[in-house]
């Protein structure tokens, strides 16, 4: 479904009946497959039962790629607490039919992805998912990284407590290097707004996409020749033309100029638009208590989007009360 | 790769060649010269994938590089990975070379426990930032190529992006063939940037025939000018006739 081609596709379409059993090469733990989870650019993923229950596995068909993701996992393993991906179980070669193929073992996050669950749910989680997303993103800056290829189908929710997660970090490239890989939606050198060098801008442009993708039923294109300028206004349109995105518009705009130097102040902004949202929306009927509030917080800049809606009030009752003052009167004529 | 740098031809066509030499002969004498051979073949949109695109993978097999045949609106995407494997092709090739100087003739990175070969990609992985890689791509322009054009032009400034958000340094040069005049027309010279594309293609009168196989060989000779100018040596030799600038 994605634009990816993998060039390797060709060589072995890896497919792996339930129930194959097999040893790995060196280590040799014993694997029992249970069901195929997916296909990834480099390889494709398993479900299966080893010694302590289980796991998920990954195949690769191309040793080059499944190599760096392994060597990205084993440097998340060091990270205090280990909160950066999937943890690393084991890695070691298949032989199946005199070929060599390897593979590793993680950790088996189930759960559904963040379209899926946005969809099924609704679009009020998304933001909370975002405010988490943030804050994993900046524990992986922080170390140095950046993830590269963030998008939905690299997202899952579990729980509950419904928590995002991401797998496949495949695409996860040192600071300061070229991006490994991306999908061209969610990638800013693909709209004409940036380059491809791992920065942390680079993922916050990217989970601003997956924002914008959530209030859409489908995916949409851009068409051939729009960079720059033109991209982000095709951007806000979508932003400005979509309810549940709209209040974000400032957040969201600032991450596809590539305006965040850190997803901690994308965080922050984020959950303060979450916060003058949410008490807007319960404070509608009492105008008061909606002020003092927002005055007594100490640093708010968005005062001004805030007005619009007493205002668009006013009018339609003011508008509504000549309307029906007109009727009233046309009809005293007509009687 | 000699001296630290990568070469690469990257051949974008849709069809088969129909006048000069045999292009895979030309890319197997490349592939001996140290530079790889890329070929992306363009595919007509609803035209399945076997439409006599053979040649495409044996000039790639032949030079020592990566094939792909794709549809004119997946090109930017292909252009850029197929470059970047080739270029790790090489550079795991250099690698795997130097390890069996180490290791004794036998060894192979595959054979390695997956620790070691950890490692081993992470020195690949590092070059393919740092090292230096010049490209020279030859676009066909013949007939049917022309309402692929506008997508071409769009993949070499993607390609452009992904390979300047590299550390290393890069060099681009870029072939048009069948030219206005005679079989090859250089309309860019070797610059690091190629954000000047605009206009390029609009010049352009598409001609009938595909000459691939000579355009490959200006393409080969491109690349020696430029190695002797880099040379201390270069003392202004005579070029052959078709050397010379295709404006």
């Amino acid at each position: 479904m994605m634009e990816k081609t993998n060039l390797h596709s060709k060589n072995q379409a890896f497919n792996l009946p339930a129930g194959t059993k097999w040893t790995g090469k060196w280590n040799k733990n014993p694997y029992k497959i249970i069901k195929k989870l997916g296909n990834g650019a480099t390889g494709t993923v398993y479900l299966v039962e080893t010694r302590s229950g289980q796991r998920a596995v990954k195949i690769g068909e191309n040793k080059l790629s499944l190599t760096s993701e392994v060597n990205v996992l084993k440097a998340f393993s060091k990270v205090r607490g280990n909160v950066l991906g999937p943890s690393l179980l084991d890695v070691d070669d298949l032989v199946w039919k005199g070929e060599v193929y390897p593979f590793f073992c993680m950790e088996y996050l189930e759960g559904e992805t963040l379209l899926e669950f946005s969809r099924k749910r609704g679009t009020e989680w998304v933001p909370v998912f975002m405010v988490q997303l943030l804050g994993d993103l900046d524990r992986l800056h922080q170390e140095g990284w950046v993830f590269g290829d963030l998008k939905p189908d690299n997202l899952i929710i579990t729980g509950p407590p419904s928590r995002v997660r991401w797998f496949d970090v495949g695409g996860t490239t040192k600071q300061g290097r070229a991006i490994k890989e991306y999908t061209e939606f969610y990638d800013r050198g693909y709209w004409g707004l940036g380059d491809r060098k791992a920065e942390p801008s680079y993922d916050l442009f990217a989970a601003a996409m997956i924002f914008i993708e959530t209030a859409y039923p489908r995916r949409f294109e851009k068409t051939s020749g729009t960079a720059g300028d033109r991209s982000l206004d095709l951007l806000k349109r979508y932003i400005v033309n979509s309810a549940p995105l709209l209040p974000y518009k400032k957040v969201l705009l600032q991450a596809l100029k590539g305006q965040y130097p850190n997803a901690q102040i994308m965080k922050k902004d984020l959950m303060q638009t979450i916060e003058h949202h949410t008490s807007r929306q319960k404070s509608e009927t009492p105008s008061s208590p909606n002020r003092s509030k927002a005055a007594a917080r100490p640093i708010q800049k968005k005062k001004k989007p805030k007005e619009k809606p007493s205002y668009r009030t006013e009018i339609i009752l003011t508008a509504s009360f000549l309307f029906l003052s007109s009727v009233l009167y046309f009809m005293g004529q007509w009687m | 790769m000699s001296g630290g740098r990568i070469k690469q031809i990257l051949l974008i066509t849709d069809g088969c060649s129909n006048q000069g030499e045999d292009p895979s002969a030309i890319a197997a004498f490349a592939k001996e010269k140290g530079i790889t051979v890329n070929v992306i073949g363009v595919l007509d949109q609803g035209s399945s994938r076997d439409h006599g695109l053979q040649e495409v993978e044996n000039i790639a097999a032949s030079g020592g590089g990566v094939s792909q045949l794709v549809y004119a609106n997946q090109l930017s995407q292909t252009v850029q990975m197929v470059t970047k494997q080739a270029m790790t092709q090489t550079l795991h090739g250099v690698v795997h070379n130097e390890l069996s100087q180490i290791l004794g003739e036998q060894q192979e990175v595959d054979d390695l426990p997956p620790d070691k070969r950890g490692e081993i990609i992470e020195v690949v992985d590092e070059l393919g930032e740092t090292v230096h890689l010049e490209v020279l791509i030859l676009v066909d322009t013949s007939a049917s190529m022309k309402p692929k054009l506008p997508m071409v032009q769009e993949a070499l400034t993607d390609l452009s992006i992904s390979l300047n958000s590299r550390t290393g340094d890069n060099q681009f040069a870029l072939f048009l063939f069948p030219g206005k005049r005679k079989e090859t027309e250089k309309v860019l010279d070797w610059t690091p940037e190629m954000n000047s594309l605009t206009g390029i293609f609009h010049k352009l009168t598409a001609g009938g025939v595909t000459p691939t196989g000579p355009a490959l060989k200006a393409a080969l000779h491109h690349f020696e000018k430029h190695s002797s100018k880099r040379g201390l040596m270069y003392d202004g030799e005579d070029e052959p006739p078709f050397e010379e600038s295709g404006f």
